[in-house]
């Protein structure tokens, strides 16, 4: 539910769909591009991009990572079959990027283009307003020549058109016929970020070919909670990768997957599945501060999962929820032979039902007693709210009769003092 | 009514809720009862497309609050209100929200949504800003002036506001971006100093629609609050804005503060944590470089969260030394009645029923009829029969029993269109009433005449084996009473043409029925009436009264039992839900056919009237 970055394929094939509707004359990108994976039926591919054959192409990862032209990852300038061949002896394979390591999964593929100049071409979002960034030194330096670029704000009430002139006035003499070309394609530019709920939107560099401006490298992040605004113009075949180097474990996608079918909030990031503290919190602020109390008691390495539950979540989710935390925790146990830890944390709910909630914990601890038992399991409880008293109670009583040692606490106690006790190995 | 600007909400604030949140609303005014406020905090609700009111308690008396279709009108009849509470969906908060921000009356807008597209919630802030309003949210629970008003669910429990002594105004203003921690912390500052004056929750999105030091500012210029404390959090650069304002003297009151997410260094890069803003991009959106900017111009920045209360305490208590604050004074609350549902829930009432069902239960998990589970029922396959057996009779009779209790039905589903209760059907269709007034129409017309001798046949029948009369006696003894038995009798039907329905009722008995010692009985009386008349047969429904009554012997019931049945006229049942097989398909029937009215034909009437003078 925020900012999430999107494949380059995905940006450039909306940016050729919809980038013409929003400026006067078009600026004519095709969206030549193909996206490859290991399932890719290459004869397909052909048949249905026939300019695939008819020119030289360039190849490079689409796995939101950048810098790929340092790391030997883009070919320029070869023939299908040699593109091919180049992709296919990579596909599959480990690479390290910028210090971390993943698999290469995705492709693109696109005719070269021939150009001399690479511009830069930017739009940010930020609180008071956004920022269209232009240079003429594009490619991989504009970061140190940032003095040269051009910035212009766009107010978030007047919009694209109150700051028109500007970005006319803006455009550097050196861009001599194409000003205006360049300046239409800005502002066309800004109206497609707003209008497709854009939150970052990097061409880097773009190329002027006669009449026609031409994305070379794209990034861009969407604001995800748009969705229900631009499922059409995102189109259906949008997605939201993980970060390069994070392939989701099955059980975060499951917690991914209940969090996008229901109302409530579930999260779960696995940081050490061996590590021997498992935070399983209520609300987004107080998880945070729970993770926080445990790295700053020196714990950070034992730390096994960040995740949250909030936003009145019924039973049942509850207590899938907790199903998948117990079983991560109690596949196997300590090297060391020191107790696995559950801290049951959270802050004063408003509205959430602490007993109810606590009814789905308390269904997955009975089914995980056994496992419990042989990880030596702990547990630390720490919640306010609605009938707490009766939640706790009820907890207690649940994990007393499985024989697995329990503290709860009320909102007497301070919230994380909870943490403090239970790192006491 | 005006109020200073650094003051959102006092206890005279009114407000418009957007949606029927009844619950949010019925602790808005628990709160208020608690506050002694004089007027409900909730001047209206929204439920779009629908006017009328809601009934809510006020103390133990209820009261209405008025409800409207559109936010125009709510405002129109309610000058006073000047917060907007909105309730619509991450869909529609943004629309809602702008289209209250357009009346002037209004002054505080509270959005609650979580996952408002970020340039919609830009956009609203950019609106508020230049209509002079304020935005708290989105994704937020709102905000509470202790003693005054509270923000929909904002405190929880009216027991825990108590607890966190919400109900009466203390010194420190509170500011946060997290509901969830803003209650928190409302119970850190109550068991740490005299109390909350007020506190917000601004929301955990990354564009809040106002910022944590807009209302640390308001707090400032309040000159009821003494102390400042807020908890802020890893990413965005807010907490900058406030390091700044402090160092420039517009913050003077002791601010207590601590930024969460210090772990995040710990973390893989791009983890998002629970709020949607909680995440650093650069060095200075970090928690550490936060709070230590804080620290560095004088901010009371505790060493980690497990210190905030000893801060808290320690800041408070210095005011108290120097005389800046003067300890608010503790005020009792008055009670507020537990709702019914409430005490039930948690065991604390009783009250005797005024229903007792012993045939089915709805309010498990899943529905029962006789202890069997629906899916039982359907997973196992019973027969129609055993599912009656266990609602007229809470039990799974055995396959012979429920056999016969289906075939019933198959024989009385229907007998032609002539016979009252079909006759009745079809008229009542063809007036254009529906299914149900038709079916009803001949279902009224099953009595002793017609269908309902079942359970009179089998009454008078095992009166008569009970007493051990013999046939003749029995008749004789009906004959003197001048009594027709029931059961006996046809129009055209007789022994020698006999109906076909009772010859396959006799023949199933003969085959499955332990015993038919009731039909058995029947028969031989028939025999004696046959002899005097004809027609004077065992009819379909003395074949279904007496053999009803043997497959109860049959099933091993004992006499008392078997005897309630017989005495309650259940066993007309049977006649009567096979009939209404046939009655629906004569309606139906009917519709089909689009019949047109149908009026009797006056040559069919004889009309015999006494003639007046």
């Amino acid at each position: 539910m925020a900012q999430r970055g999107i494949r380059e394929y995905h940006g450039k094939r909306m940016l050729a769909r919809h980038l013409d509707s929003f400026i006067k004359q078009g600026v004519g990108y095709e969206g030549h591009i193909v996206l490859v994976d290991e399932n890719t039926d290459w004869k397909k591919l052909e048949k249905e991009n026939p300019w695939l054959k008819k020119e030289k192409l360039v190849a490079k990862p689409d796995q939101l990572f950048g810098k790929r032209g340092k790391h030997g990852l883009v070919l320029v300038n070869k023939n299908l079959a040699e593109t091919r061949k180049w992709i296919e002896e990579r596909l599959g394979k480990k690479q390290v990027v910028n210090g971390i390591e993943g698999t290469l999964t995705h492709f693109i593929i696109e005719p070269c283009v021939a150009h001399e100049a690479e511009y830069y071409a930017a739009i940010k979002s930020a609180a008071e307003c956004d920022y269209i960034y232009f240079s003429l030194e594009g490619g991989i330096n504009v970061e140190e020549n940032w003095d040269k670029v051009v910035t212009i704000k766009v107010p978030v009430l007047g919009g694209i058109e109150e700051v028109a002139a500007e970005v006319d006035k803006a455009m550097p003499a050196e861009l001599g016929k194409n000003r205006e070309l360049v300046a239409n394609f800005l502002r066309g530019l800004y109206r497609y970020f707003a209008a497709m709920h854009f939150a970052y939107l990097e061409i880097n560099p773009f190329a002027i070919a006669g009449k026609k401006i031409v994305p070379l490298d794209m990034v861009a992040k969407l604001d995800d909670t748009a969705e229900f605004l631009c499922t059409e113009m995102w189109g259906s075949d949008i997605e939201f990768p993980a970060a390069f180097g994070q392939n989701l474990s099955p059980e975060e996608s499951k917690i991914r997957e209940l969090d996008a079918l229901s109302g409530a909030s579930l999260k779960l990031t696995l940081l050490n599945p061996d590590g021997i503290v498992w935070n399983m919190v209520a609300g987004g602020g107080a998880s945070v501060i729970y993770a926080d109390t445990v790295c700053d008691l020196g714990y950070s390495k034992e730390l096994a999962m960040y995740g949250e539950y909030s936003g009145n979540p019924s039973t049942s989710l509850t207590y899938e929820y907790a199903k998948v935390v117990l079983d991560l925790m109690t596949r196997k146990a300590d090297k060391k032979k020191r107790p696995k830890t559950l801290i049951l944390g959270g802050g004063i709910a408003n509205f959430t039902d602490v007993a109810k909630t606590f009814t789905g914990i308390i269904k997955a601890l009975n089914e995980y007693g056994d496992k419990l038992k042989k990880v030596n399991a702990r547990i630390f409880v720490r919640r306010g709210g609605p009938n707490y008293q009766e939640g706790l109670a009820n907890l207690k009583a649940a994990a007393e009769k499985l024989g697995v040692p329990i503290e709860v606490h009320g909102p007497e106690y301070h919230m994380t003092r909870v943490v403090a006790d239970a790192l006491k190995f | 009514m005006s109020r200073p600007d650094y003051l959102l909400f006092d206890r005279t604030t009114r407000a418009l809720i957007y949606g029927l949140q009844t619950k949010a609303v019925q602790r808005m005014l628990d709160f208020d009862y608690c506050c002694r406020r004089d007027t409900p905090s909730v001047g209206a609700m929204i439920d779009p497309g629908k006017n009328g009111s809601e009934k809510m308690f006020w103390g133990k008396k209820e009261i209405f609050i008025p409800v409207y279709a559109d936010i125009k009108s709510a405002l129109m009849a309610n000058p006073d209100i000047d917060v907007f509470i909105n309730f619509a969906s991450f869909r529609s908060a943004y629309d809602t929200t702008i289209e209250a921000m357009a009346f002037d009356q209004m002054r505080t807008l509270v959005v609650i949504a979580e996952g408002i597209p970020e340039r919609q919630a830009r956009h609203m802030r950019a609106l508020s800003q230049q209509r002079g309003k304020v935005i708290i949210g989105p994704a937020t629970v709102g905000g509470i002036t202790a003693g005054a008003f509270k923000v929909a669910n904002t405190g929880g429990t009216i027991e825990s506001i108590i607890e966190s002594k919400l109900h009466r105004p203390g010194s420190v203003g509170f500011v946060s971006k997290s509901g969830g921690m803003s209650n928190e912390a409302y119970n850190i500052v109550a068991l740490n100093t005299d109390g909350l004056y007020e506190g917000v929750a601004i929301g955990g999105d990354a564009y809040a629609g106002s910022t944590l030091l807009e209302h640390l500012l308001r707090f400032e210029a309040n000159p009821a609050i003494k102390m400042l404390v807020c908890l802020g959090e890893v990413g965005g650069e807010e907490e900058w804005s406030i390091v700044e304002a402090v160092k420039s003297k517009k913050i003077t009151k002791p601010l207590v503060m601590w930024v969460t997410g210090t772990s995040i260094k710990y973390m893989p890069k791009g983890i998002q944590f629970g709020h949607a803003g909680a995440k650093a991009d650069a060095k200075r959106e970090t928690a550490e470089a936060k709070n230590a900017a804080l620290k560095e111009v004088g901010v009371v920045v505790p060493q980690s969260f497990d210190d905030y209360d000893k801060a808290i305490r320690e800041t408070y208590q210095k005011l108290v030394k120097k005389g800046v604050i003067k300890p608010a004074a503790d005020v009792e609350p008055p009670v507020i009645p537990m709702d019914y549902a409430e005490a039930v829930a948690r065991n604390l009432v009783r009250k005797p029923t005024n229903f007792t069902c012993t045939i089915s239960d709805d309010s498990k998990d899943e529905l029962l009829y006789a202890g069997h589970k629906i899916s039982k029922i359907i997973g196992e396959g019973y027969t129609v029969g055993e599912t009656i057996g266990l609602l007229w009779f809470k039990e799974r009779l055995p396959r012979w029993a429920a056999d016969f209790m289906e075939m019933v039905l198959k024989l009385c589903a229907d007998h032609g269109p002539a016979v009252s209760g079909a006759h009745n059907t079809i008229v009542t269709a063809r007036a254009g009433r529906d299914l149900m007034s038709s079916v009803a129409a001949g279902l009224l017309t099953i009595g002793p005449r017609f269908g309902g001798a079942v359970a009179g046949a089998a009454l008078m029948f095992k009166a008569a084996v009970d007493e051990g009369q013999t046939p003749q006696q029995f008749i004789s003894v009906m004959k003197k009473k001048n009594v027709k038995i029931q059961g006996i009798g046809h129009r055209i039907k007789s022994l020698k043409n006999p109906d076909m329905r009772v010859v396959l009722l006799k023949d199933y008995a003969g085959k499955h029925f332990p015993k038919t010692r009731l039909l058995d009985f029947a028969l031989e009386v028939e025999q004696l009436t046959t002899s005097k008349k004809d027609t004077l047969i065992l009819n379909v429904d003395g074949a279904i009264g007496v053999l009803s009554v043997d497959m109860m012997h049959g099933l091993g019931w004992d006499e008392e039992r078997i005897q309630s049945v017989v005495d309650s006229g259940g066993l007309n049942g049977m006649f009567l839900l096979g009939r209404t097989i046939g009655m629906i398909g004569h309606y139906m029937d009917q519709n089909r056919q689009k019949a047109s009215l149908y009026r009797h034909p006056w040559d069919d009437i004889l009309y015999d009237l006494p003639v007046a003078d």
